[in-house]
């Protein structure tokens, strides 16, 4: 790319304002006044809107946006129960768990951790049981059986997985196919921003219920109801420990039932003593079971990345206060998918003051309603928020008047996602030249971008799930609660870069060489009843995942094997069992020049540098070309 | 700037006329020339019982606790292997008992973070972020170690994770790589890898992206870097014969860099598996089988190296330590202080470090535990700072205070 090749573009949104403002009354302009929308877009204008508001072009999309005409497609894409989407509903129908309410999710978990928990009680040689191993959250025994495990168990153990499974193929699905585009972009976004960790202990079972019903019903609704759903999720409290942050003033917990036992005037005295001596069980710290106290966790998350932003005007004072505003928000039996509780008896009942606000004594759960309250319509957060949409969808380093802007909507509106959005989607600084092709893409939008623009069909998604951990941006797996990152310099390194290359490879051989296909478990991190399993860590390219230390034994390299890959494109018969199908007959008949200029309308559209066009005319096979359009420098940015 | 039809007619000639390869050699003779001080970690992930592993022997309290899983004193059968006369090693560590007695090992015990989680999760992020207590740290401290010692031509093997995903230690804007095999290590592409290889390469090498193009180029001078080392070609030196496990191999290929003078700075692998509720065994059984493999690897490691120990330190590590007490299933459950081993370089080695806490009941951490005697960001400061030659360790570890080296380092 010269810099020259900008000024087209510049030029051309340059004629659409003058155009625009000559035709506009005095009313339509204050009205239009936001949007930048050009009404004749080129063809590269259009992709830039499909790169960005989607997950990138699929063959015949910038046509098909040219004739419902662009601001009436992003309106649409602002308003997804406009968009029919029958092709996906029927796609996702196969996935019976995604709809399944948190209860019953908990259960498949449940069952089929406690009957690997009997099994090891049995073969822990007849031996007492145990005098500690609480079953609460963390960390339930990991020393996995010495017999393989018998079918029964394989069987649910399975059935848990496939919940994780469906998830996630759901997630590739869903961002390759969706004709809600919009929507998949910002359930991405807003899950990154309330980020939960599948690795940490429960959360892995909650996380369907986390993006269903928490995180996507609101990514065009009021940000309050967003970030309360994410307050009261089992998902977030286990995540950031909240469920386990109580009053360090309560007095050891006491449940009404035993309360009521305990005042019994016909509790015999040996009764009373076995009581007492549970309670004071409970009191001495022990295994897994949750601190007494305090946990400032959740608090300082929600004001340093949820709502107000690390600059946001808060103190180490306020992360204490909002703390034990929240103390007794926590989960009703966290083992079996149970929901949000507030536990009066752990609650901290004394006054707070919180940003200057005071809080009287006996506030109750209406008190952290109220520090939500107080946090969403802050200005701190409407800025925080806005940088981060204008970020994902502008540039790295977003103008500041466009995050003005769009802090200004959101305040006005009391926080209407829907609407903050549109403002920074329909700015001028988003179709100004500077913002074309300013994103890299990070590994999912690489992937599923890649996958639109091939046309591919995805048969199976299990491979793709796991080309995103050998990409690094493995599904559900961003560890800290920041999310992952959406800024060029934390994808762009030489491991990356050369994966995505052999991702491109792999694609155009029907995902041959991404692993699994086989069925195997999911590449997450952490498999399930195995806490001491590295957080982050699955098998070798090709293996289903399994934590280091259990691999089968494989003490040798394996040299690098030729394995037909490009030199030797599939057979029909091949081609028709692989995880992708591509139609190369429509993509890439042959290698001719008319094949490759087609091809770089539809795969690359835009500038593209001398040398990527040289590469592509030495391909040998229609593949090769395809994989060398996708592993272009070209193509990591949108 | 040649056109199109230049360039076809040329195929191939002019892509090596580009001019990366010489590059590449300039590179690689520059990372030759120095040979580079090289940390590796090893993270026991699972909790490591180290009172197994370095066996406080003349405690009469560790056997009260432990009536069916303690290890023997070292005159007794199958016992320890003694050390100073108070601590042991795990008898199926005998692979790594000369190194301790030839000074070359050293042992930091009651050592740990003083955060008060028990959970493997929290645990093993704080030792990973280095901050812990503090969850919204993106970048590992060993990126920021990496950041904090910045140089211009660094290689693209300065800091290399043997695993299939890059671990949180090595997380964070500074380049790391995460490799599952050296051999694999490129761009694939079957019988077209060299054609796919060389397109790509000059794609990126011409790519006007100011940002994508000198990494694309990094990224091929790592990969004929590779090469060149011919991963797939390696004996271990000096009769060196590595465990047949995942971890044992990863070890091995941490050599191969070390030996291939690839500029490798900082190494990161794991080995699982430490979570020993249930029998835990003793002498024989999990741990001991466990341990074995841990040590053997390291001690074939060291064997591999030679003389290259010398550049090379190794650090182990391990989220927690276990109870003091085996519970009811002959196993222990989440404890607080443990043992981090080290070996090579310049260690004083021949000694247990740290102030021993004691194990009767008053002297143990919240009644149960091994009380934490040492940091554990106090190793890894001196580790940069005295083998690495980091000089300042307070952007490594934001908010700690380090104040003095244990003094494992000479």
């Amino acid at each position: 790319m010269t810099p020259n090749a900008y000024r087209p573009f510049r030029r051309l949104a340059a004629l659409v304002a003058v155009a625009g403002l000559l035709s506009l009354t005095a009313g339509q302009l204050s009205a239009q006044r936001d949007s930048a929308v050009p009404g004749k877009p080129d063809v590269k204008t259009i992709t830039h809107v499909l790169n960005r508001v989607g997950f990138g072009a699929r063959p015949g999309d910038v046509e098909r946006v040219q004739q419902t005409g662009l601001a009436a497609y992003i309106d649409q894409q602002l308003h997804p129960e406009r968009v029919a989407n029958a092709a996906m509903d029927a796609r996702l129908a196969e996935f019976e768990t995604l709809t399944m309410d948190a209860r019953d999710l908990g259960e498949k978990f449940a069952a089929a951790d406690q009957m690997r928990r009997e099994l090891q009680r049995q073969q822990a040689q007849q031996a007492p049981p145990p005098v500690t191993g609480d079953p609460t959250m963390t960390a339930p025994p990991a020393t996995p059986p010495r017999q393989p495990p018998p079918p029964e168990l394989r069987m649910l153990q399975q059935q848990a997985q496939n919940i994780t499974q469906e998830l996630m193929q759901a997630k590739i699905l869903r961002a390759a196919m969706s004709e809600r585009q919009l929507e998949e972009v910002l359930v991405d976004f807003w899950f990154n921003h309330f980020n939960v960790f599948i690795g940490k202990g429960q959360v892995r079972q909650y996380l369907t219920d986390y993006e269903q019903n928490v995180i996507r019903p609101h990514v065009f609704g009021s940000f309050r109801d967003l970030l309360g759903a994410t307050a009261h999720s089992p998902a977030m409290l286990f995540y950031l420990d909240n469920f386990q942050s109580s009053s360090p003033n309560a007095a050891v917990m006491i449940s009404p039932e035993m309360e009521r036992r305990l005042n019994d005037p016909r509790l015999r005295p040996e009764q009373r003593r076995q009581l007492m001596q549970r309670l004071e069980q409970m009191r001495r710290p022990q295994q897994q079971r949750p601190q007494r106290g305090l946990n400032e966790n959740y608090a300082r998350e929600l004001m340093e990345l949820h709502t107000l932003g690390v600059d946001g005007g808060y103190t180490q004072k306020d992360v204490i206060e909002v703390a034990r505003a929240l103390t007794g928000w926590t989960i009703d039996q966290p083992r079996m998918g149970g929901s949000f509780l507030f536990r009066s008896q752990t609650h901290d009942a004394t006054e707070k003051v919180i940003l200057g606000a005071h809080f009287p004594k006996g506030g109750g759960q209406e008190e952290g309603e109220r520090v939500l309250d107080m946090l969403a319509k802050h200005p701190s957060t409407a800025r925080h928020i806005s940088f981060k949409l204008a970020q994902r969808f502008v540039s790295d380093e977003p103008p500041k008047a466009l995050v003005d802007r769009a802090a200004r909507k959101f305040l006005d509106t009391k926080g209407d996602l829907r609407e903050v959005t549109r403002v920074i989607i329909t700015s001028p600084e988003f179709f100004a030249a500077e913002a074309y092709r300013a994103k890299v893409k990070t590994p999912f939008e690489f992937v599923v971008s890649a996958i639109r623009a091939s046309g591919a069909t995805v048969v199976n998604a299990q491979p793709l799930v796991q080309a995103m951990q050998q990409l690094g941006m493995p599904l559900y797996g961003c560890q800290p609660p920041t999310g992952y990152s959406m800024t060029a310099d934390a994808w762009v390194n030489t491991g990356a870069l050369l994966n995505r290359m052999n991702f491109a490879v792999s694609l155009v051989n029907g995902g041959q060489g991404l692993g699994g296909g086989r069925g195997g478990r999911p590449g997450q991190p952490g498999q399930p009843g195995q806490p001491g399993a590295p957080p982050n860590v699955v098998g070798p390219l090709g293996q289903p995942g399994a934590p280091a230390g259990q691999l089968p034994p494989n003490p040798r390299p394996r040299p690098n094997q030729p394995q037909g890959g490009l030199g030797q494109p599939l057979r029909p018969a091949q081609m028709a069992r692989m995880p992708l199908q591509l139609d190369m007959a429509s993509l890439a008949p042959d290698t001719s020049e008319a094949t490759l200029e087609k091809l770089i309308q539809t795969i690359l559209t835009g500038q593209v540098a001398d040398t990527t066009r040289q590469t592509l005319a030495r391909a040998e096979s229609p593949q090769q070309l395809v994989a060398l359009a996708l592993g272009s420098p070209e193509f990591q940015r949108r | 700037m040649m056109t199109r039809r230049v360039f076809l007619k040329n195929g191939s000639l002019a892509l090596v006329s580009l001019g990366f390869a010489p590059q590449f050699i300039a590179r690689a003779a520059e990372v030759a020339q120095t040979r580079k001080k090289v940390l590796v970690a090893i993270f026991q992930r699972g909790a490591v019982d180290g009172l197994n592993m370095v066996v406080p022997f003349g405690e009469k309290a560790y056997y009260n606790a432990r009536p069916s899983i303690a290890i023997p004193k070292p005159n007794e059968r199958d016992g320890a292997l003694d050390l100073d006369g108070f601590f042991g090693l795990h008898p199926r560590m005998a692979s790594l008992h000369p190194h301790f007695k030839r000074g070359e090992l050293a042992i930091v015990h009651a050592c740990g973070s003083h955060d008060e989680t028990r959970s493997h999760f929290d645990a093993q992020d704080y030792m990973e972020s280095g901050t812990p207590g503090l969850k919204s740290t993106r970048d590992g401290w060993l990126n920021r170690y990496l950041h904090a010692k910045e140089h211009d031509n660094a290689s693209p093997f300065r800091a290399v994770a043997l695993a299939p995903n890059l671990p949180r230690t090595l997380q964070g804007t500074a380049p790391a790589l995460a490799i599952g095999q050296l051999g694999q290590f490129g761009v694939r592409a079957g019988m077209a890898t060299e054609m796919m290889s060389t397109s790509f390469e000059s794609q990126y090498a011409q790519a006007a992206d100011s940002l994508l193009r000198p990494t694309g180029k990094e990224a091929f001078d790592a990969v004929k870097m590779m090469k060149e080392a011919n991963p797939a070609g390696y004996t271990p030196s000096n009769g060196a014969q590595y465990p047949a496990s995942a971890y044992g191999d990863a070890l091995r290929q941490i050599a191969q860099i070390i030996k291939g003078d690839m500029g490798l700075e900082v190494a990161f692998t794991e080995t699982g598996n430490w979570d020993h509720h249930a029998n835990e065994g003793s002498t024989q059984g999990q741990i001991a089988n466990r341990l074995n493999d841990f040590s053997s690897a390291i001690a074939a490691f060291a064997q591999d190296l030679g003389d290259r120990m010398a550049d090379v330190l190794v650090v182990t590590m391990s989220e927690f330590g276990r109870t003091v007490k085996e519970n009811g299933n002959r196993g222990t459950d989440h404890g607080h202080g443990n043992a981090m081993l080290i070996l090579g370089g310049n260690v004083k080695g021949g000694k247990v470090y740290g102030k021993w806490p004691g194990l009767e009941r008053d002297q143990l951490w919240q009644g149960r535990d091994l009380a934490i005697t040492t940091d554990f960001r106090d190793v890894f400061a001196e580790s940069v700072t005295k083998h690495l030659g980091a000089r300042d360790v307070s952007k490594i570890f934001p908010g700690y205070a380090y104040k003095s080296p244990v003094g494992f380092l000479a």
